[in-house]
């Protein structure tokens, strides 16, 4: 019940989008069709659940034996760097077709707050392996659900030709996730 | 060696990191909620930006060109750690207020951007005050939206009351998540118009800036509005190249 409670958190209470602002720049530069925005959503949730598990093992059997809990930040962002690369190059070596899909979101994920985000909210909260995982699928998930919406807001706002142009893109862009985020406020009643 | 102050003027007015080349929206837009709060994100990310700048361009030497972003990212991991023993040991309450996202600088494409359009071709001096300036730039940006949010949402400028709560009602709203997106996306809007006006008046022809092609080509890369893409012509630099790599090569085996 509680690993329940913490999943419908963290996909809509604490959305990691619109509610703690990490993974900005992708969510609203690659939400331009619905089908690169699902790439690149579904991109994320592999690699945040992914990273989720190694950065949580890194962290409990190399990072707190040895007394480094302080280099948390460089461990975390190496192995995310190298997860990155590596689900790279086995996509394209086993999977060619998902690699196209997925190929070109994947270096933009590295340097992607949400990732380093998420693995050190798992630290600071001390969540234990299986918390962890649920909290880093919720949170991608999470993300998934706000890139979908935007791209489908975006897809019919870029029709609207009486917009004044210096509100074309990012500006517009911003707004609406403003006004989603406060639609995504209404869930905070969901969780006590 | 270039003129200190010509450098340091460029980070903050040319370059200024959030109204002019609308980098690191993320830190931007979470820390800015007041004045004091966007102050002290914006001195940890210069002083981030000083130590990576001046090592970068020290050792880019000896840095292999193909693995320069992970040694970029080891570096600046390493004085972001720094900066955060700094903070928690002597400013605690900023330490809390900032929370998730002093770690977080180490992924600020501000910082990333840098260290590959700047300190990597240029020497360690321009370097540092490089960092200077763009730091400078990206904490009165900082400053100034947390001074607007803290005074529309709360009626105070770092922690002073300006308006009285009996003249006007705060509107809390301003400072919370939504608040905070929609404060900047109006900015950026009023700071694009008066540039558009600006081409304008100077071309006299009506600007072809296209936002939206715009927002598709470079958000969400380090090197956003740097690479000379993003304009209606060359969507994005790196896509440019690519394409041209396979093709070059081609012809080359053809020959």
């Amino acid at each position: 019940m509680a690993l329940l409670m913490l999943l419908i958190s963290s996909v809509f209470v604490n959305n990691i989008l619109l509610t703690r602002f990490l993974g900005n720049c992708p969510f609203l530069g690659v939400s331009s069709k619905l089908e690169t925005a699902k790439g690149m959503g579904i991109a994320v949730v592999l690699v945040i659940t992914a990273s989720s598990v190694l950065t949580w093992a890194s962290y409990e059997y190399i990072l707190v034996p040895l007394h480094l809990e302080y280099l948390y930040t460089l461990a975390f962002i190496l192995i995310i760097g190298a997860l990155v690369q590596f689900v790279e190059i086995v996509l394209k070596k086993t999977q060619p077709g998902l690699y196209k899909a997925l190929g070109i979101f994947l270096p933009l994920i590295t340097t992607n707050c949400a990732v380093l985000g998420v693995a050190v909210i798992n630290m600071n909260e001390h969540y234990n392996l299986l918390w962890s995982v649920v909290n880093a699928f919720g949170s991608s998930s999470g993300f998934l659900l706000a890139i979908i919406l935007m791209a489908g807001i975006r897809e019919r706002i870029e029709q609207n030709v009486t917009m004044p142009k210096c509100l074309h893109g990012l500006p517009i862009g911003l707004v609406t996730a403003g006004l989603m985020s406060m639609a995504f406020m209404g869930f905070s009643g969901l969780i006590k | 060696m270039r003129n200190p102050l010509a450098v340091i003027k460029n980070g903050i007015i040319d370059e200024n990191p959030t109204f002019v080349l609308v980098l690191g929206l993320c830190p931007t837009i979470a820390t800015s909620t007041s004045a004091i709060n966007g102050f002290g994100m914006g001195l940890a990310a210069t002083a981030v930006l000083m130590g990576s700048n001046t090592i970068i361009s020290l050792i880019r030497k000896i840095i292999p060109d193909e693995i320069r972003i992970p040694a970029f990212i080891v570096v600046i991991a390493g004085f972001v750690t720094v900066v955060q023993l700094l903070i928690q040991a002597y400013a605690p309450a900023l330490d809390k207020a900032l929370g998730i996202f002093i770690p977080l600088i180490v992924v600020n494409c501000i910082i990333i951007a840098r260290a590959e359009a700047f300190a990597f071709k240029n020497c360690v001096v321009d370097s540092f005050f490089d960092g200077v300036g763009i730091g400078l730039g990206f904490t009165m940006a900082l400053t100034a939206i947390g001074c607007l949010r803290e005074l529309v949402g709360n009626g105070s400028i770092f922690g002073f009351q300006i308006v009285s709560a009996a003249i006007y009602q705060p509107t809390l709203l301003i400072i919370l998540a939504p608040g905070g997106f929609m404060t900047i996306g109006t900015l950026i809007a009023i700071f694009r118009h008066l540039q558009m006006k600006r081409e304008e008046a100077k071309t006299g022809k009506i600007s072809t800036f296209d936002g939206w092609k715009q927002l598709d080509a470079c958000q969400g890369c380090a090197l956003h509005g740097l690479c000379g893409g993003g304009n209606p012509t060359v969507p994005c630099a790196k896509i440019e190249a690519q394409n041209a790599a396979p093709a070059a090569a081609q012809k080359g085996a053809e020959a």
